[in-house]
């Protein structure tokens, strides 16, 4: 072939079938484990496990953790990781909490949309001091996120105990209970479902398809080919460790909506649950690679086994064992296509 | 007159030094080969022209007037392109969005105002300048770093000469590439001087560097030794500078 026709041939590009890109995908298969799931467990137990009921009840238990896991999923593609969320997402639902009693003057029971509102700014707004706070050690001070956010993770449940004397505040808004908590919109969506929908969209709307999240994964690949390309890496991170910080705002008064409670001890593991739905789900530890697709199916495999598990009266610790292998499958899986690649 | 000049340039990595006051000059519409030895400074002294480093003192002229290079977005707002050694690249983007890295282009209207992208527009025009520069890829929708090396590097040349309109550096442009790809290279490159811009070509490859410079300009231990108008210029005269054998600049 002469070096005239190769050019010819270089100028009429393919683009690869649909199916050829699914079965590259590691979204896909993650996806097929999750249908796979259902399927068994909706064999197994029809009656039980595909009803109305068990499907609101998963849906909103994994609201909470979905929304975490979308900020965890900006984190990882930048090859960082955010171990604070759990402790943010309390402080920030304490602070909440704190300010909608302080501006009720005492208990907030029964408190109107008016408090209920500023109590979400005031949580939004601690979750974003403290993603501000990891931003700026990481990216400008450059200490190394494990170190940052495990500092931060024990100060911000430290900050919280310390508010209320290490006690739950139990009193709050019936109004947000009912309506946010556990009210459902349109006959039968949970309204908790909702807003973790939304944001999960404007999360994947922001990854895939914005000049932020391109920047995102260029950070993730390699930092010093973006810095070199003119992209502000310290500026960017510093934004997603923010936009985390502020997204466990958000789910900390979902949580505080849901449970009635400020919960202090109920989150230590919502950091590792995160990040274990985000690399199950196919975004790479190494930086660079990653779908919020595959955060909302790593999300869903765990909460689908316990509750199949439970229904089918197989114990819980079960479902512990099954995530940790699957977990360390999904990374194994990640570090054996790099090197392929990195021939 | 020359469209980029470094006077005296020294620069320090911990108490290494990589340039000891090396100066280098470049005109508009010539190609200039940077050659010495390993380790003489050339990469350094890229870096330097390019705002990745930025020199401990010396002095840059562009197009005559002093300039400082604080980043590398201020050398390619100057029209100052470069091919880095270590190419660069982002290996889990494609090549599209490699050649676009950092200028972006947007949707119009609300959602580019969003900050939407426009891939489709991207992609496009990504695969009208690979066809354009001969760079043959089978597919521009799988991440850079699965291609081969060869691939990749001619992206990365293609990524510099298609957003530079003063200088084009390139360090080692040709170093992973094959017979056909190497020579596509020193076309475009051939190319890119005939349109009025300005080549720094760093290579070890000499035959290669006869055949395409019109300068040559020789760095040893961090200082420039020679310099060659490449068609009076012997093989034997570019080996020899950069071996110390032959030193036409006086040392200071
Ligand atoms: N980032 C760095 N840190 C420390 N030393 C460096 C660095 N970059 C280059 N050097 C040193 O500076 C000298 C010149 O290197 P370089 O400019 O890469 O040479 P060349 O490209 O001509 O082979 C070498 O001794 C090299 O080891
Ligand atoms: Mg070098």
């Amino acid at each position: 072939m002469t070096a005239e026709e190769e050019v010819v041939n270089g100028g009429a590009i393919e683009k690869p079938t649909l199916g050829a890109r699914l079965l590259g995908a590691n979204t896909f298969w993650i996806g097929l484990v999750l249908i796979a799931l259902c399927v068994v467990f909706g064999v197994l137990e029809p009656t039980a496990f595909l009803t109305l009921f068990t499907v609101q009840t998963l849906l909103i238990e994994t609201a909470v953790l979905l929304v975490l896991s979308v900020g965890m999923t900006f984190v990882i593609i930048t090859g960082g990781i955010d171990l604070s969320v759990g402790s943010v997402l309390i402080f920030s639902g304490m602070v909440s909490a704190k300010a909608m009693e302080w501006v009720s003057g005492g208990s907030s029971t029964n408190a109107g949309w008016g408090v209920i509102l500023f109590g979400l700014v005031v949580a939004i707004v601690a979750g974003t001091a403290w993603g501000i706070l990891n931003g700026l050690l990481i990216a400008a001070a450059k200490i190394p996120p494990l170190i940052v956010t495990l500092g931060t993770l024990g100060a911000a449940l430290g900050a919280a105990s310390l508010l209320n004397n290490g006690s739950d505040i139990r009193t709050l808004p019936s109004t947000m209970r009912t309506t946010i908590g556990y009210g459902t919109s349109f006959g039968y969506v949970p309204n908790l479902v909702i807003v973790a929908v939304v944001l999960t969209l404007i999360g994947a709307w922001l990854l895939h398809t914005t000049v932020f999240g391109r920047h995102t994964f260029a950070v993730g690949s390699n930092a010093e080919a973006a810095r070199r390309s003119g992209i502000g890496v310290t500026r960017h991170l510093t934004s997603i460790y923010t936009l985390t910080g502020a997204l466990a705002g958000v789910a900390g008064f979902m949580s505080l909506a849901y449970f009635g409670s400020t919960t202090i001890s109920a989150h230590s593991t919502d950091n590792l649950n995160a990040i274990a739905a985000v690399v199950m789900g196919g975004t790479s530890l190494f930086g660079g690679v990653g779908t919020v697709l595959g955060t909302v199916i790593g999300v869903f495999i765990p909460a689908v086994l316990k509750k199949g598990f439970n229904i089918i009266h197989v114990q819980d610790f079960w479902q512990m064992i099954a995530v940790g292998a699957v977990l360390i499958a999904a990374v194994w899986f990640d570090q054996q296509r790099r090197r392929s690649r990195n021939r | 007159m020359p469209v980029l000049e470094a006077h005296e340039l020294v620069k320090h990595y911990g108490s290494v030094e990589a340039l000891r006051g090396a100066d280098f000059t470049v005109n508009a519409g010539e190609v200039v080969a940077l050659i010495g030895d390993n380790g003489a400074g050339k990469s350094t002294l890229v870096k330097c022209l390019s705002g990745v480093e930025q020199p401990d003192s010396g002095q840059i002229l562009f197009e005559g007037a002093p300039i400082r290079l604080e980043s590398p977005v201020a050398a390619r707002r100057l029209g100052i392109e470069t091919v880095y050694q270590d190419l660069a690249v982002a290996p889990e983007l494609d090549p599209a969005a490699n050649l676009f890295l950092g200028r972006e282009v947007r949707r119009s209207g609300l959602l580019g105002k969003l900050g939407m992208l426009d891939k489709a527009e991207m992609r496009r025009r990504a695969t009208a300048e690979f066809a354009r520069l001969g760079v043959t890829l089978q597919r521009i929708d799988v991440p850079i770093g699965s291609l081969s090396g060869g691939q990749r590097q001619s992206v990365a040349v293609a990524r510099s000469v298609v957003w530079a309109s003063k200088v084009v550096f390139m360090d080692e442009p040709t170093a992973a590439l094959g017979v056909v790809q190497r020579e596509r290279v020193l076309d475009v490159i051939r190319r890119v001087r005939d349109e009025g811009m300005a080549v720094v070509l760093i290579s070890h490859n000499m035959p290669e560097v006869l055949a395409v410079a019109d300068r040559v300009e020789v760095l040893r231990l961090g200082r420039r030794v020679a310099r060659f108008t490449a068609a009076e210029a012997t093989l034997a005269d570019l080996v020899g500078a950069m071996t110390g054998a032959l030193t036409q600049e006086e040392t200071r």
